[in-house]
């Protein structure tokens, strides 16, 4: 079958919404021949049982801030675009539920919500992200410890199968346990099991009070130390975080939120945890955001809360010993986003992965390459062990049995 | 292979004393807390160990016979009603508390721990495990990551699943393989987060890794009463309104009131046609602010009396009407249904309106006792088995409310399950197509349907060929034109 009556048949559903792809397309390096930007669940439905007719291999894009994660795909002909499915279907404040669509950008989304003082309490380290993206990448960030999750805010989803087939779980009510949970399989799935077009959230009622206590550690270990006081206390803190740049001392801070009076008190008892050089002001600028820069290659370390100090004091071991800049910033929570210079040697980056591995796994937790140059993740093990891979690729095999959806991105090449 | 030679074959890998066939002591087990449902096992095996329900899966999948897994046997939609011509598992023997470690704020737990008893081991470090069914003093943790597990605090902390960061399962395969660990985040697909909640359809969990929260520094209760349920429906919305999210809001109306009167002499304000339990915890400077918020809007929404707990003995008085009420229905009722429907809060009265009018065309009543912070009613139906024609009616009625719920854009259950009881109910709530989906993953984990099956699901989904899981010889094989070297 030709390009030609391919794009004739995506055409025939997606009217003017169809184009041959052009250089900006490609993906990871990896060249497509079509992009399809349906406006609607149905229609994506429609592009998608003419994609499965013509055994297309396809990718969900949204804004394209994370195409460069995971691996890249194996094979490549479709581009759906998500982000002509955009905006706030329903903002039931009352109930403290949304549904959007998949092509939201976080901002706006936050906009819309903030308007009812509320908010999504999930972070958007790349704030051009959509939801849609975002449920697929898993993203979250520092204000992790108090909300969790996306798999903790994400209540129902609407989503289209490789074979064009929409289905939904979940609900629009927080409280629901009638059928399988599928939300939270789609949650971190890198469009392997479908393509998200709408999505149920949880939101919560804006903070009217605010503080942030800063703190400074010596070292990794004493950083460790001084998070795990605070995780160990009662001031309820809504995010502890800390930050080691490539050399120098070790930042800590502490996010409370909460009403007025409250937060004064519980900053007052922070700082006593923290000690007497700990200021209350305003959040430092690096908040909230990567170490990595869209070109570095930006590692996910994940640990238990006894783990962060160790891994903070290796990653700083390892970078003078391999001769490489590494910064380190992340949740005490035990979630560490590290960093190394995008011209960092592939196999330089292979050495220092070795080592944070083995410590990580030491502390029952993951090194994950979330991102980097394309030559550098090809020439790595980028997902790394996986427990429970044989169940895995059985869900696959199920849900798209040719291994259309985002091939090999994934987990063991999923 | 009959149940005779499995129960053999069982007798010799866990041991006799944890085989039992003779009828007097399977009938113990043939229903759960749902005693409508009455199914006497086959064969009840009670493993020691995690090994040991390996084998019994094993066995059963190699003798192509279901099991069904069972903990306490609280459950409320029928998810450990036992299998006919099965096994049922009960895990009440693996009830060792592997692991408290404060340090990393986890807890490692066999299935048949008690709900309660995590709390306990806990407490001493200053930590608790936050979801807390009603049943918590005898429901134990397997059932609560099989059935997903909600109570009343879970309208701050969530339900078990935002709690559970591990399980280590015997899959339906008979193999053990372990989600998730101490450490949040790992890749892959969350197939633990898939596993929890899907009612022991997925496998069976021998082992889970639990979040400890840090003990608040300050818990603040009141019991606000007033004259109708539109008053509390009122002071619930203000007070989220408000931006207040307190650890529980919990609603009664007259009828629950009486029955838990009647029950544990609760002392609830006389004449209330409902009250409110609202329960604050955190930071105590924090707390008490948003109290004085809470009994602020308790007032301007007509409460005639608040009580506010002094000391934790007062907060467990206030507590005891609550978590007995549907224990204590059966003081006013000979029989009774418990409905678990959700509904957006904000619905909240003009449900209770409709399901007034409902309860009202059938002369059937129904007392109401819900987590109104998050819009999970329990509705229940009560009626009298012994008057011919009234359980049809109630089961009628039932039904009934749980539409209503669905047409409210709800959800037919919040935190009791599916099970056996409601299975009939989701092709209402989800499409062809969304249960073909669904399906899918129970697929994926067990094509020959043999862990507690029959559940959940209206109808099964042929399964068909799994790629890279074929069992037995090759057809190549079978039919003599290959070999295996």
């Amino acid at each position: 079958m030709s390009d030609d009556e391919v794009l004739d048949d995506l055409r025939k559903v997606c009217d003017d919404r169809v184009r041959p792809a052009g250089c900006d397309d490609s993906i990871d390096g990896v060249q497509p021949r079509h992009v399809a930007t349906p406006s609607s669940t149905e229609e994506t439905a429609e592009v998608l049982r003419v994609a499965a007719q013509h055994g297309l291999h396809i990718v969900a894009r949204g804004s394209g801030t994370k195409q460069r994660w995971g691996n890249s795909p194996s094979q490549l002909d479709l581009v759906v675009q998500t982000t002509a499915m955009g905006g706030v279907v329903e903002h039931a404040a009352g109930d403290l539920i949304t549904v959007v669509r998949a092509g939201t950008t976080m901002t706006d989304l936050q906009n819309v919500l903030a308007s009812a003082d509320q908010q999504l309490a999930l972070d958007s380290p790349l704030p051009s992200a959509t939801i849609g993206g975002t449920v697929a990448t898993d993203t979250s960030g520092h204000r992790r410890i108090l909300y969790g999750t996306m798999r903790d805010l994400l209540i129902g989803i609407t989503f289209v199968r490789a074979d064009g087939v929409v289905a939904k779980a979940g609900g629009k009510v927080v409280k629901n346990v009638a059928g399988y949970d599928f939300g939270k399989l789609l949650t971190g799935s890198y469009g392997t099991l479908g393509v998200i077009t709408e999505v149920a959230l949880r939101l919560h009622p804006l903070p009217r009070g605010r503080r942030v206590v800063t703190s400074t550690a010596a070292d990794g270990d004493a950083a460790g130390v001084a998070v795990r006081r605070v995780l160990g206390s009662q001031v309820v803190p809504t995010a502890v975080e800390a930050d080691q740049p490539a050399d120098g001392p070790v930042t800590v801070a502490v996010l409370l939120e909460g009403v007025e009076a409250g937060v004064e008190a519980r900053a007052a008892a922070t700082v006593a945890l923290l000690g007497p050089e700990s200021v209350v002001g305003d959040a430092p600028e690096w908040f909230g955001r990567y170490p990595f820069g869209a070109d570095d290659v930006g590692l996910k370390v994940t640990t238990t809360l006894s783990g962060v100090g160790p891994i903070l004091s290796l990653a700083r071991s390892v970078s003078h010993r391999h001769g490489v800049s590494i910064s380190v910033r992340g949740s005490a929570a035990g979630v560490l986003c590290a960093a190394l210079p995008a011209d960092t040697d592939p196999s330089t980056v292979a050495l220092v992965l070795e080592e944070l591995r083995a410590l990580a796994a030491a502390y029952d937790g993951t090194v994950v390459v979330l991102t980097g140059p394309t030559e550098t993740r090809r020439a790595l093990d980028v997902w790394g062990a996986v427990a429970g891979l044989a169940l895995m690729r059985r869900l696959k095999d199920q849900l798209d049995p040719d291994h259309r959806l985002s091939p090999g991105r994934f987990v063991g090449g999923i | 292979m009959s149940i005779h030679r499995l129960a053999e074959r069982l007798r010799t890998e866990i041991g006799r004393a944890n085989v039992l066939t003779d009828r007097q002591q399977l009938r113990t087990y043939e229903c759960d807390g749902l005693a409508v449902y009455k199914v006497m096992p086959a064969l009840v095996a009670l493993p020691d160990n995690v090994d040991q329900v390996a084998a019994v899966v094993g066995a059963c999948v190699e003798a192509g016979v279901p099991y069904v897994a069972r903990g306490s046997g609280t459950g409320l939609s029928g998810g450990a009603l036992p299998h006919a011509d099965g096994v049922l598992i009960v895990t009440s023997k693996l009830r060792s508390i592997l692991e408290v470690d404060p340090d990393n704020q986890r807890a490692v737990v066999e299935p048949g721990v008690i709900n309660l008893d995590v709390t306990r081991a806990a407490a001493p470090h200053g930590y608790y495990y936050a979801p807390d069914p009603s049943s918590q003093q005898i429901c134990s943790i397997g059932g609560n990551v099989a059935e997903n597990s909600g109570g009343a605090h879970c309208l701050k902390y969530g339900f078990t699943t935002n709690h559970v960061m591990g399980v280590k399962v015997v899959s339906p395969d008979g193999d053990v393989v372990t989600l998730g660990g101490k450490a949040p985040d790992p890749p892959g697909y969350d197939l633990l987060g898939a596993f929890v909640g899907s009612e022991g359809t997925l496998g069976i969990a021998t082992e889970v890794t639990v979040r400890l929260m840090r003990a608040p520094e300050s818990v603040r209760t009141l019991l606000a009463a007033f004259h109708s349920t539109d008053d509390a429906g009122a002071a619930v919305s203000s007070i989220i309104g408000a931006g207040v999210i307190p650890a529980a809001i919990e609603m009664m109306d007259a009828l629950a009131i009486e029955a838990a009167e009647a029950a544990v002499h609760c002392d609830y304000p006389d004449g209330a046609g409902a009250v409110l339990v609202v329960e604050l915890d955190g930071p105590a400077a924090e707390v008490e602010e948003q109290f004085e918020q809470v009994e602020q809007h308790c007032g301007l929404a007509k409460a005639f009396e608040i009580r506010v707990a002094a000391d934790d003995a007062e907060r467990a008085l206030i507590w005891k009407g609550r978590r007995s009420a549907f224990a204590a229905v059966g003081r006013i009722s000979p029989d009774y249904i418990v409905q678990d429907g959700v509904i957006p809060r904000t619905a909240l009265p003009e449900v209770l309106r409709r399901m007034g009018e409902l309860s009202d065309d059938r002369g059937l009543r129904v007392a109401n006792v819900f987590h109104a912070g998050d819009g999970n009613l329990h509705p229940l139906v009560l009626f009298d088995d012994t008057i011919e024609g009234e359980t049809e009616k109630a089961e009628e009625l039932s039904g009934a409310i749980l539409d209503l719920c669905i047409e409210y854009g709800g959800s037919i259950t919040g935190e009791h399950g599916v099970g056996m009881d409601k299975a009939k109910h989701m092709p209402r709530m989800y499409t062809d197509d969304d249960l073909d989906t669904m399906q899918m993953l129970r697929c994926a984990f067990d094509p020959d349907h043999l862990s507690n099956p029959g559940k959940v699901f209206p109808t099964p989904r042929l399964c068909g060929e799994v790629p890279g899981r074929h069992k037995g010889a090759h057809p190549l094989q079978e039919q003599g034109l290959a070999e295996v070297f």
